[in-house]
């Protein structure tokens, strides 16, 4: 997700594609960082129109400063010294709301018992800095924000040290800070939360320094989670558990089929089911119509749902169905199309060797542990809305244009999330949006409290937005040395940027990079690339690594197969291929390797060792497993990781997000990770019958990192990639089959 | 109708067959326990109903009548030794990522260690057994076995 682009192509596609300028341009007034009323102002204070916080009127900020740029927003020292620290981000379980909070702590030199984070707003300030939207995708949010995050807290330094030598009319080059105190000569002392109230009177400082990497004590501590604590005792909230007084709850009947509408409805019988206080018509996404149950409470919500008589109308919609889809894309696998790479496909024929191999990857739901919810708070002339948003400024500019507002009468608060792995982050802001029509409804019917929409389950898992499926064909034409002298290669799956906001720069002459990121590179192999993308009736989405999640297996199990094929040393394959040009591939390969014991140490009887390495969104990790089959299904024994991405900011998140994506990794391998499609109706709608990993299959791990000082590239996803075909790989070795679809099919 | 919830008694106004879920986030607003799935596959809902490990989702509130209902936000606090420890070696282990499962897993974790012998600590097996009712989605399964076998050795 938005490799390789210009920036800049962002913000310009963002503002043609919400069309009307709705471009969101609320920014927070511009004010030095606010000192807070104490430890009761925090639920209320990050905003000075919020009530609570104590604010000072300021110096305006320079004007070559942007949002982002400007302490203001980011940094909240509370006379106790207690600093809360927004994150420009949502966090959904990949640590950033300790990451981000770490670099800025680091450079404002502060009292790491004292810091907590708190998340933002759609306000501009909390924009990527590069891309100039909000977005937590695409692994961004330590690379983009990591020298945001130290300027912000280099600034709010200085600002404190200069209010400190006004305090005590000494020089402010006399004086230094440690861990959240100024101290001065002969003495001189004063804590952060002393100091706040001055510091925050003073400019921004256009100027200051950063820290000489080697004196960082905080990034690159292993540190826990600063939500560890909330998330062990029942206290954190997330989305779905808000709790506004006169809030009522509301569920929707969705039509079996995308897109389909409503034919007609008896609302009868729901109408006398206890706590139900309205029953609406709404319209739904993808121009789909639905019934929306508004109750006192989920339970009776979904009781009045049960109780609804619906008929469909879903004649004029396409029915996918799986099964014809599959032949469908293999037709298309034949045709001509657009090439995204090209090369000389003559010695394919006279190649010494030949693999010719089929590979289909089925829909994925994410299946975030938190179903989707939305909390809208509707008045004439403004809206609030709460949600676990990837894209607080797009949901918030689709809810502006659902209600009729403009976009600074929006303010959407970002909150904690359960899981979300891409799917908070739809092209069309289907949940905000959805949320915002029945929002508006009930208020055409006389509800005036804030209305949570909350998806059942079987809405989440039905609802479409799932990772394409795929069809990969290859032509492989190797000599016997295993150099690949022609690799003819085929995509079939649906775009998933086409038609969105992104999709005017990530498809470009009809092939959409998101469905090819992960190819061939970086074994410089003579490839030709081509891609179909066909279109369904079925939404597509982003999914933790995106394109990675099947071209990764695609590379890495057809590289081992060649590799093995002339009888070569899967390791020593890849690093031939590698050569000088990939020292970050061939460091993290050989940690996980030398950790291993791959080569050195005899494996127990019925197990084998499996290999795959993989960059994505910059980081790159290379796995070594131990599998073994148990009662004719692949177990999945042991996993060592060795990582690249740089300055590990925070080695323990690290650790956590490598264990994490390989178990998701691993989910895609078992028998039922897959949502199918029968007559337009998607097959599966619970836990039970669509598989994820649970402890049962969970692998032993041990996770290692490659020291390195460079700038830090992000872990959200890039650990994602590389599991299932390392798994494959040590299943072929097994059983002498090659695994050529997810999940794996052993008969 | 009336259930203890925490020790602490309630009178509800609810329909019978109201799963105690809800009436313990919509009625009581005692969100700790979480909604995941509706149907007892996740394991995001489990509470403790006289101690046993009981998915709130799918068990209607008449069935709490004259039981002691133990939920995420009691199950470390007082005298209760074991979920003290479950909770100590879950901060420590910093097991949690979304945590949105972990209330659940959790109250599962504590149940099993309750329902040992006092002193023996659970095999391997026994964990992944006791455990395989909770989904995680973040993966967070190695550190949960970790600070499962933490808290029980702590409590030998």
């Amino acid at each position: 997700m938005l490799q390789d682009i210009d920036p800049t192509d962002v913000p310009r596609a963002f503002q043609r594609f919400m069309a009307q300028g709705n471009m969101p341009t609320a920014t927070l007034p511009r004010r030095s960082f606010l000192k807070m009323a104490g430890a009761a102002g925090f639920a209320l204070g990050a905003f000075p129109h919020a009530g609570a916080a104590q604010t000072v009127a300021s110096n305006a900020a320079p004007p070559t400063l942007k949002p982002s740029q400007l302490p203001a927003a980011f940094v909240q020292i509370a006379s106790s010294g207690e600093v809360t620290i927004t994150i420009n981000r949502l966090e959904f379980g990949q640590g950033v709301n300790t990451g981000l909070p770490m670099i800025l702590a680091e450079e404002l030199d502060a009292d790491w018992s004292l810091v907590r984070s708190r998340h933002g707003t759609n306000d501009m300030a909390y924009a990527d800095p590069k891309f100039g939207i909000h977005l937590t995708g695409g692994s961004h949010t330590i690379k983009n924000s990591f020298m945001q995050y130290r300027e912000l807290g280099a600034r709010a330094r200085l600002m404190l040290l200069n209010a400190a030598a006004a305090k005590w009319n000494v020089d402010v080059g006399t004086l230094r800070t440690e861990a959240g105190t100024v101290v001065g000569p002969q003495g001189l002392k004063a804590g952060y939360g002393e100091l706040a109230e001055a510091a925050m009177a003073l400019p921004v400082p256009e100027k200051f320094t950063l820290k000489d990497p080697k004196d960082f004590r905080i990034i690159g501590r292993p540190t826990p989670r600063l939500d560890a604590q909330d998330k062990t005792s029942g206290r954190q909230d997330f989305g779905i558990d808000m709790r506004l007084p006169g809030q009522l709850t509301a569920v929707v009947a969705r039509p079996p089929v995308f897109g389909g509408k409503l034919a007609s409805f008896d609302d009868t019988a729901a109408r006398s089911i206890k706590g139900v206080k309205a029953i609406l018509r709404v319209p739904l996404d993808n121009g789909a119509e639905g019934v929306a149950v508004v109750a006192e409470g989920y339970w009776q919500a979904t009781q009045g749902r049960d109780a609804l008589k619906l008929e469909w109308n879903t004649s004029t919609v396409e029915k996918v169905d799986s099964e014809r889809q599959l032949a469908q894309y293999r037709e298309l696998a034949s045709q001509p199309g657009p090439r995204k790479m090209d090369a000389d496909m003559t010695p394919l024929a006279s190649a010494p060797r030949q693999l010719e191999a089929e590979y289909v990857f089925p829909y994925l739901a994410h299946a975030a542990m938190e179903p989707l919810n939305c909390t809208v708070d509707l008045a004439d002339d403004r809206a609030v809305i709460w949600m676990g948003s990837q894209c607080a400024g797009l949901d918030g500019a689709a809810a502006a244009k659902a209600l009729g507002l403009q976009p600074e009468q929006i303010r959407v608060n970002v909150l904690m999330s359960g899981g979300g792995f891409g799917r908070r982050f739809s092209s069309t802001s289907d949940v905000a949006v959805e949320a915002c029509g029945i929002a508006k409804a009930a208020k055409a019917a006389g509800l005036n409290g804030p209305i949570r929409t909350v998806w059942s389950r079987e809405d989440d898992m039905k609802g479409g937005y799932y990772r394409p499926m795929h069809l990969h064909r290859a032509r492989i034409g190797f000599d016997n040395q295993g150099k690949v002298l022609a690799w003819d290669h085929v995509i079939v799956g649906q775009s998933i940027t086409t038609g969105t906001v992104f999709g005017s720069f990530q498809v470009k002459d009809g092939v959409d990079a998101t469905a090819t990121e992960g190819m061939r590179d970086p074994y410089a192999v003579p490839m030709r690339l081509t891609v179909h993308h066909p279109k369904l009736n079925v939404p597509v989405l982003w999914w933790r690594s995106v394109g990675s999640t099947h071209t990764a297996f695609v590379m890495e199990t057809l590289l081992d197969e060649i590799a093995r094929a002339v009888k070569k040393d899967p390791v020593a394959y890849r690093m031939a291929l590698f050569g000088n040009n990939h020292p970050r591939h061939r460091a993290a390969l050989q940690l996980a390797v030398d950790r291993s014991g791959y080569g050195k140490t005899r494996l127990a009887t019925g197990r084998a060792w499996g290999v795959a390495v993989h960059q994505s969104f910059d980081s790159i990790v290379a796995y070594v497993v131990e599998a073994s089959i148990k009662d004719g299904q692949p177990v999945l024994n042991k996993v060592t990781a060795g990582v690249h991405c740089n300055l590990a900011v925070n080695p323990r998140s690290i650790e956590a997000q490598v264990q994490g994506s390989a178990i998701m990794g691993l989910s895609m391998c078992l028998p039922g990770s897959a949502i199918t499609l029968k007559d337009g109706v998607v097959e599966q709608s619970n836990f039970g019958d669509y598989t994820v990993a649970r402890m049962t299959e969970a692998p032993e791990f041990s996770v290692h990192i490659v020291p390195s000082a460079d700038p830090p590239t992000g872990m959200g996803e890039p650990a994602l990639p590389p599991l299932a075909p390392a798994f494959a790989n040590a299943v072929a070795q097994l059983t002498g089959r090659r695994m050529r679809q997810l999940p794996f099919a052993i008969s | 109708m009336q259930i203890v919830v925490n020790g602490r008694e309630h009178t509800l106004d609810l329909d019978p067959g109201t799963p105690i879920l809800w009436a313990l986030r919509d009625t009581l607003g005692m969100t700790g326990t979480k909604f995941g799935c509706g149907a007892a596959l996740c394991g995001a809902c489990t509470i403790h109903l006289d101690g046993e490990p009981t998915r709130s989702c799918s068990t209607p509130i008449s069935e709490a009548v004259g039981k002691q209902i133990t939920t995420i936000e009691a199950v470390a606090a007082g005298d209760h030794r074991i979920g003290a420890a479950v909770h100590v070696a879950w901060v420590k282990h910093d097991v949690a990522q979304c945590g949105y499962c972990q209330s659940g897993q959790i109250m599962s974790a504590t149940a099993l260690i309750k329902s040992l012998p006092a002193g023996k600590q659970p095999t391997p097996d026994e964990i992944d057994t006791a455990m395989a009712g909770n989904i995680c989605r973040c993966g967070t399964y190695a550190r949960i076995r970790a600070a499962i076998a933490d808290a029980s050795r702590s409590l030998v």
